[in-house]
């Protein structure tokens, strides 16, 4: 009995914040746009009972789905979001990784200063963070002010508006979720396995790549998932960093949503969005049993 | 004790109805009014007053569309007034209690009578058109002295964009402003519905795009002010306070507004109650002292937009009611077009031509 309710609770949160709100959005992909409030047609009327799902499911076209194949525009855009949030996720790593490598080889007594260090950022909006970086790259801005007083430049470099930016923007914000997986699977390791594989005539350069990086792919797994994931569907940093040309799912999401008021095709995309994230998902589910399974 | 607890209620449930009838929520456009306005309400009126904005109108659309946005007073512009209204998003107004409506400006209320007939759900707040903010110094620099501020072949002949790239160009991004404003350049009808003409208007914007720095609806104000480029496509009142916070930061930065020659958009900005608005009582005292003829002179000072109160003229300050980048002349106020809004399926030919336009996809 007790075991029976310890399982229901996660399930009644995954019924109650995603099969419902899933549900809904799958219910609006599947009628059409209208001019009223809310701006579609059920095409689903559950107080009808029977008749009513029955009427659903004769009427049942994916006419925004199949629309989603009639213009380049959809594919591209899942595209691009992939390629960003992929190259994004290999610039944050070998960022974080000498980070995270560096604070679980400092001194104990450093370590939760470090620590701390990394997770301040969180204590100011993240939306403030962007706009920040707004003020730093402007061509006025601080970063451009400053390489033209060390008279290194002479006009001002255009990184706002760009997907450089854009790349900027994502690696900073999402830089802890990668430091902080990879530094907790570090800071575990034993240090007399390098040690062994120094007398066993490894390079420190070898023991590294042959020893601690095998050891902490755990932690590079669960930190490049982290933040593949959420980049996929950036919204925010792409609108407020990116120029006119960046093109991600996110903004088309928009779009679809806010200009053409056609929920129907929004939800469609969104679906489809869905469906390309239950991979990585179901990925990263895997590796943290097997971890779990490693150490239980 | 049970019915000492029913009364504790019931006095709750009454101080929480007092005092949801004594607030109201605005939800306006960003930078669109002195707020010195917002506390003389407050004052004057004892209601609470939340106010919050917005820098497009697909974001408040959507709002409405979704419905229970839980505001009391909105401000889309007209053609997006028109289709919420055909939604059944707003409720018409009770004119007995907005005594106010008699300063409104016929010439004004003619106009916005296409979007909402007989005016009979919204009131004018603010109107303008859409034109182009030049940094003066830095265009003439490149362009020289005889640069045709004053004309769409500044945006959109791509020999002058061209040059103009390296300080920064901004355009709206708003498609329903931009593409008549294509369109008209090349001498169609910018109020076009037909998906062959609207495609038109995605070849002048293809020659120029290269130059484009950026697509936004807001950024331009500051950006200018700020000499970070140095033109935007935009609206008339962003741009003005563009140049007098540029006068004021006293930082050589000199900026100009134009309604182009060729013919220029005009747009007006309804003040409208949502059908499912918590406080409607409270709405019409808002819009009744918003119409007030002091209170409506002293927004559009501070804005450097015109608005459609007649009554509000006597107090205008001279560098608003005198600018005819403001308050156009007679002559110039034939040559400023209106447009409707575009059907669904056209509406998605024409988000899907403007995400080609600025994506290049």
């Amino acid at each position: 009995m007790r075991r029976l309710f310890l399982i229901a609770v996660p399930y009644i949160w995954l019924l109650a914040l995603f099969l419902v709100p899933f549900a809904i959005v799958l219910k609006i992909a599947l009628s059409d746009i209208a001019l009223a409030i809310p701006p579609y047609t059920p095409t689903l009327d559950l107080s009808e009972g029977w008749a009513g799902i029955r009427a659903f499911l004769s009427g049942l076209d994916f006419e925004n789905f199949v629309f989603l194949t009639t213009d380049d525009l959809y594919w591209r855009a899942y595209l691009s979001s992939l390629k960003i949030a992929a190259v994004a996720t290999v610039i944050t790593l070998l960022i974080g990784y000498p980070i995270a490598y560096a604070m679980a080889r400092a001194a104990p007594e450093w370590r939760p200063t470090l620590l701390m260090l990394v997770i301040l950022p969180f204590w100011t909006s993240f939306l403030i963070r962007v706009y920040s970086w707004m003020g730093i790259l402007s061509s006025e801005g601080v970063l451009n002010q400053f390489l033209m007083a060390l008279g290194l430049i002479d006009t001002p470099l255009q990184i706002l508006s760009t997907n450089t930016a854009v790349y900027i923007g994502i690696v900073y914000t999402y830089l802890p979720f990668m430091i902080l997986p990879i530094y907790a699977t570090l800071e575990k390791m034993d240090d007399s396995l390098l040690e062994a594989a120094e007398d066993l005539g490894c390079s420190r350069l070898e023991a590294f790549w042959l020893v601690t990086i095998p050891l902490s792919k755990g932690g590079i797994i669960a930190g490049c998932f982290l933040v593949f994931i959420p980049t996929i569907g950036e919204f925010v940093i792409p609108s407020l960093l990116g120029g006119s040309d960046t093109l991600m799912i996110g903004k088309v999401l928009w779009e679809e949503f806010f200009s053409n008021r056609d929920w129907p095709v929004a939800s469609a995309v969104a679906i489809i969005l869905l469906m390309i994230l239950i991979v990585p998902i179901v990925l990263f589910q895997r590796n943290e049993q097997k971890a779990r399974e490693a150490e239980g | 004790m049970t019915a000492k607890l029913m009364t504790g209620a019931a006095a709750l449930a009454l101080v929480a109805g007092s005092a949801l009838a004594q607030e109201v929520r605005v939800y306006n456009w960003s930078d669109y009014i002195d707020e010195d306005l917002l506390t003389e309400f407050e004052e004057e009126t004892g209601i609470d007053l939340i106010y919050d904005v917005f820098d497009s109108n697909e974001v408040l659309e959507t709002k409405m569309l979704a419905g229970s946005s839980g505001y009391d007073v909105v401000v889309p512009s007209g053609t997006f007034l028109q289709r919420q209204i055909q939604a059944g998003a707003f409720q018409k107004l009770d004119k007995s209690k907005l005594p106010n409506l008699d300063n409104m400006w016929d010439v004004v209320a003619e106009r916005t009578a296409t979007y909402d007939p007989g005016n009979e759900y919204s009131i004018n707040y603010m109107w303008g058109t859409t034109g182009i903010g030049v940094n003066v110094g830095k265009v003439q620099e490149l362009l020289g002295e005889d640069a045709p501020i004053s004309s769409w072949d500044l945006v959109f002949d791509p020999a002058n964009m061209e040059k103009l790239a390296s300080c920064g160009v901004h355009f709206l991004d708003a498609p329903a402003e931009m593409i008549p404003a294509a369109l008209n350049y090349i001498g169609e009808n910018p109020d076009s519905h037909d998906p062959d003409v609207i495609a038109k208007a995605g070849d002048v914007f293809e020659k120029v795009r290269p130059h484009i720095q950026k697509f936004h609806s807001s950024e331009y104000i500051n950006a200018l002010a700020n000499g970070d480029i140095c033109v935007a496509v935009g609206w008339s009142g962003d741009i003005l306070q563009a140049r007098d916070r540029a006068a004021e930061a006293g930082n050589g930065v000199e900026i100009a507004y134009n309604a182009p020659d060729e013919g220029a958009q005009m747009w007006f900005d309804q003040m409208a109650i949502p059908t499912d608005a918590p406080n409607p009582e409270a709405a019409h005292t808002f819009l009744n002292f918003i119409m007030e003829a002091e209170n409506m002179a002293q927004a559009s000072n501070y804005v450097y937009y015109a608005n459609g109160n007649k009554a509000a003229q006597a107090h205008l300050n001279e560098d608003v009611i005198g600018d005819p980048a403001i308050y156009p002349s007679e002559a110039a106020l034939d040559n400023l077009f209106t447009t409707t809004p575009y059907p669904p399926r056209v509406q998605r030919t024409v988000t899907r031509l403007w995400t080609e336009i600025k994506s290049g996809v």
